[in-house]
């Protein structure tokens, strides 16, 4: 598991260090303690960080250098922070290059992407450093002409005296800015955004040129000389251990330089995996080389981890009712029992795989004691850990490269292929390896989404209101604790909402390996929620808008039972408002045979409502629309990346319904291997996709993730509008009528 | 076996063997990295390149295969005019999320434009069809292939950018 709370490892105070740049001009790093708890991420999400620090330099010919800390997967962080720092500093966007960080916690406290974390956390950070380098060139400037700071101004990386005409660029003044005293990060004044010159305005992410030409940006690009290629062939099923391996056949084909059997520390969750390790001087030889191997697996861990056990185990313990609680608020058993009308329905999702395009891979160098890596990770702090457990390299022997990862969506929040490329690495000690695993070892080796079962029920009174609601919730985990992502949310509409609501949980032990995918918990728990309660609307003779809008009641913010952010009811209730606006909800629609879904959904911090415009013929479901209205707070920091990330988490959510996403297993092996079964979303299937920003006073929040969650419900409402037939297990499969 | 292949209009030797896929010889024995591993199984196009001027999958052809057909790639596509286009507008409306797809996709999309250059939607969904974007950038694939094509500029724009 990540680490639930704020690691604080430096001073609490922020220090803010100005110094002479090498070859002149300033540099200025800003170390800023967060608040405990000042991003009180959902449970089992990467926590925050207890530092944040920023770098920001300025050359003698005006180049702006900022430091972009955090892994990009894809979710347009190495364009989007620099842009709040570069607009405080008020300088063009053409002067600034960005240059990407090494792993270093004590410098950059935590480096993670994940959680939707990076927008609200680094919004005010980023812009007092930007803001604070550009008080120092004003000072040096004031003092170099003798007049006062307060009479100058900067526009375009420049500054400005209207009075006598004078100007001057920002790398004509940076050094002696650099022999100031920086001033109170606290104090230094902010822009208003009608000000903002960079914020706000489309921006082409930072590394697109050099992508479009094919130049190496991605792990997977790593080349070094001497390098040498792997595979790392683990057990056939999950929980599986090495008995022994005969590769002798494997070590005289062509190209293999080393085949190495590792017996790893037996957490294949957060440690090193058994395998057999191939090298060779090429990978496809290397890969080629593992049908030859003869290896003997102990596989009984994983008798009877199938996908039909588990299923006949979550009917039972719903038959059952045999659940924990998770949360109770008033008696929803006797307002069940009074209840004018009941609604009760079960519904499930399966397991399924991230399957980034960039297949697993990272490379890795280990030289007289010491460990470089270069990693595509969107926690590598983490790996750190992971290397210092599993192989004993502590992380001070370790140089970690950050690259570019060619996309994430959580799954590269686990670190096992830097312990596999290091295990192998400090076999061949002086050589470069590069791992890298073929889309069959991502398919079978994921930390799945787990699956999950809900036996839902709800009571209405005469007048058609929501007055009971329970929920039994089955899920993987070892009885104390949920497997990872396998948890609960206790806020789930519509928890806060009715007086008389009970939540219970019954956990299955399992051998696969779990994780964070897009939006953990909320991808799968919007779905069962939003749909049974489209359920409850129709049973009440409304609409889903309508039922939530009555739910939701006065604006106001409702407190979590646990460390979650509190829910703002006034925020929901526009978003909502403004989709049944944008979507033309009320009317009938246009086209014969479509028909539109509703779903709502506030995760990570973002209030998003959502429809779906489909029509169904035969066993097909085509999405024609998607309207998308989204509350991320008072300001979006780059259009241009944010249009992308909401477009893409509903192409997600979309594909994880409709393509036919599930992951089986028979005992503990993974029955799906590539993309004919596991398949992805494809352009034909491609909806329209509007977008209405709702903007709200609250400080930017992050668009990673939250945009996924109601579109499966959106679309699910909208099969049943269609069809009358309530979809009630992901993904989807209708038969033929 | 030893192989003389013409890449990017310069003749390359390789020694390999024969049924080494063509992306392997690319990207381990010559060190040209921007022909992408996806899926190894021609299901995903993140290798694609051109044979001949047609899109092909390179994990799916053996290097004995090519001969001395012409091989493109994405370090080179930006000397065609169609391919030079295509990266100006995938950068002017910035199609990508994580950008590993991307040299496939514009591969692809520099194929389709050399046999049909003012493709209709359903032309281009057609001919994408086999390149998979898993981050979903697809609305503004559609888009950037219409401005490189200047098929209803405006209107391309307005699908990848209509924000109320």
């Amino acid at each position: 598991m990540l680490h639930k709370s704020p690691r604080v490892s430096l001073d609490r105070r922020t220090v803010l260090k100005a110094s002479l740049l090498a070859g002149g001009g300033l540099a200025l790093e800003a170390l800023i303690p967060l608040p405990v708890r000042a991003l009180d991420g959902a449970a089992g999400e990467p926590a925050a960080p207890g530092v944040l620090s920023a770098f920001v330099s300025i050359a003698p010919d005006g180049t702006v250098r900022i430091v972009a800390k955090n892994p990009e997967i894809g979710q347009g962080v190495k364009t989007s922070l620099p842009m709040m720092v570069a607009d405080e500093l008020d300088c063009e966007w053409s002067q600034v290059r960005i240059e990407q960080a090494d792993v270093d916690q004590k410098r950059y406290g935590s480096q993670v992407a994940g959680g939707s974390t990076a927008t609200p956390t680094n919004w005010l950070p980023m812009r007092q450093t930007g803001a604070a380098a550009r008080a120092m060139l004003l000072e040096a400037a004031a003092a170099r002409w003798g007049v006062s700071s307060g009479e100058l101004t900067t526009s375009k990386g420049r500054i400005l005296h209207a009075a006598s005409g004078r100007s001057a660029g920002y790398g004509e003044v940076a050094s002696a800015a650099a022999r100031l005293s920086p001033p109170d990060l606290k104090s230094v004044r902010l822009k208003e955004p009608a000000q903002f010159t960079i914020i706000g305005k489309p921006t082409v992410g930072v590394d697109s040129a050099r992508i479009v030409e094919g130049k190496p940006v991605f792990g997977i690009d790593t080349r070094l000389p001497g390098m040498l290629y792997a595979v790392y062939e683990v057990a056939p099923a999950h929980g599986g251990r090495l008995i022994k391996a005969d590769v002798e056949a494997v070590k005289r084909l062509p190209g293999i330089r080393h085949v190495l059997p590792i017996h790893g520390d037996g957490d294949p969750d957060q440690g090193l995996a058994d395998g057999v390790a191939i090298v060779a001087s090429n990978w496809w030889l290397a890969n080629q080389a593992r049908s030859r191997l003869v290896v003997e697996w102990d596989l009984s861990a994983a008798k009877g981890h199938s996908t039909s056990v588990y299923q006949a185990k979550a009917d039972e313990a719903i038959v059952a009712d045999s659940g924990a609680d998770l949360r109770r608020d008033g008696d929803a058993a006797a307002k069940l029992a009074a209840a004018a009308k009941r609604v009760s329905a079960r519904y499930d999702y399966p397991f399924i795989a991230h399957a980034p395009m960039e297949p697993q891979n990272c490379t890795a160098c280990y030289r007289e004691g010491r460990l470089e890596v270069w990693a595509p990770s969107q926690n590598p702090n983490a790996g750190l850990a992971s290397l210092e457990k599993a192989l004993g390299i502590a992380r001070e022997r370790v140089t970690l490269h950050l690259t570019r990862a060619g996309g994430g969506f959580g799954r590269r929040l686990l670190n096992d292929y830097m312990v596999q490329v290091a295990a192998i690495a400090k076999a061949i000690p002086g050589v470069p390896i590069q791992l890298l695993w073929s889309r069959e070892d991502d398919i079978r080796r994921d930390y799945y989404r787990p699956g999950g079962w809900h036996s839902f029920q709800a009571g209405l009174d005469q007048q058609g209101n929501l007055v009971a609601f329970t929920d039994h919730f089955v899920t993987f985990g070892d009885g104390k604790t949920t497997a990872r992502a396998a948890n609960f949310n206790l806020s789930l509409p519509p928890a806060g909402l009715v007086e008389d609501l009970h939540f219970t949980q019954t956990m299955l032990p399992t051998v696969v390996t779990t994780g964070w995918l897009r939006a953990p918990a909320s991808n799968a728990l919007s779905f069962v929620s939003q749909s049974f309660l489209d359920e409850v609307a129709v049973a009440a003779g409304k609409d889903l808008p309508t039922l939530m809008l009555s739910l939701l009641g006065a604006r106001r913010e409702v407190a979590a039972p646990d460390d979650r952010p509190p829910f703002d009811t006034g925020r929901a209730r526009d978003v909502i408002e403004k989709v049944v606006q944008t979507s033309s909800w009320a009317r009938k629609p246009a086209q014969s045979g479509r028909a539109k879904g509703f779903a709502f959904y506030f995760s990570h911090r973002g209030y998003f409502a959502e429809v779906v415009e489909a029509s169904v013929s035969g066993s097909d479901v085509a999405v024609h629309r998607v309207w998308v209205a989204a509350d991320v707070g008072s300001q979006i920091v780059n259009p241009m990346g944010a249009e992308n990330q909401v477009r893409g988490a509903v192409i997600d959510g979309l594909a994880q319904a409709l393509a036919g996403q599930a992951i089986e297993f028979a005992d503990g092996a993974v029955q799906q291997s590539n993309f004919h079964d596991f398949p992805l979303a494809r352009i034909p299937m491609t909806p329209e996709i509007e977008i209405a920003w709702v903007k709200s006073d609250k400080p930017p929040t992050g668009l990673g993730e939250p945009a996924l969650p109601p579109v499966i419900p959106a679309l699910t409402n909208a099969i049943f509008a269609a069809t009358g037939t309530r979809i009630r297990s992901l993904p989807v499969r209708l038969k033929s009528a | 076996m030893r192989y003389r292949l013409n890449i990017n209009g310069v003749i390359r030797q390789v020694e390999v063997p024969p049924q080494m896929p063509l992306l392997w010889v690319l990207r381990d024995e010559l060190g040209m990295v921007g022909t992408k591993f996806g899926c190894g199984k021609g299901l995903c196009g993140a290798c694609t390149v051109h044979v001949d001027g047609a899109a092909r999958r390179s994990c799916q052809l053996p290097v004995e295969s090519v001969g001395h057909a012409k091989i493109h790639t994405i370090e080179h596509i930006g000397e065609t005019q169609i391919g030079a286009r295509l990266q100006q507008a995938w950068l002017q409306i910035d199609v990508m999320q994580c950008g590993y797809c991307q040299a496939g996709q514009i591969m692809s999309a520099s194929a389709l434009l050399g046999a049909q250059p003012k493709p209709d939607r359903q032309q281009i969904d057609s001919a994408m069809a086999g390149n998979i974007c898993r981050c979903g950038c697809y609305n503004r694939i559609r888009s950037a292939i219409r401005i490189a094509a200047g098929v209803d500029e405006a209107g391309a724009q307005e699908e990848s950018g209509r924000v109320a």
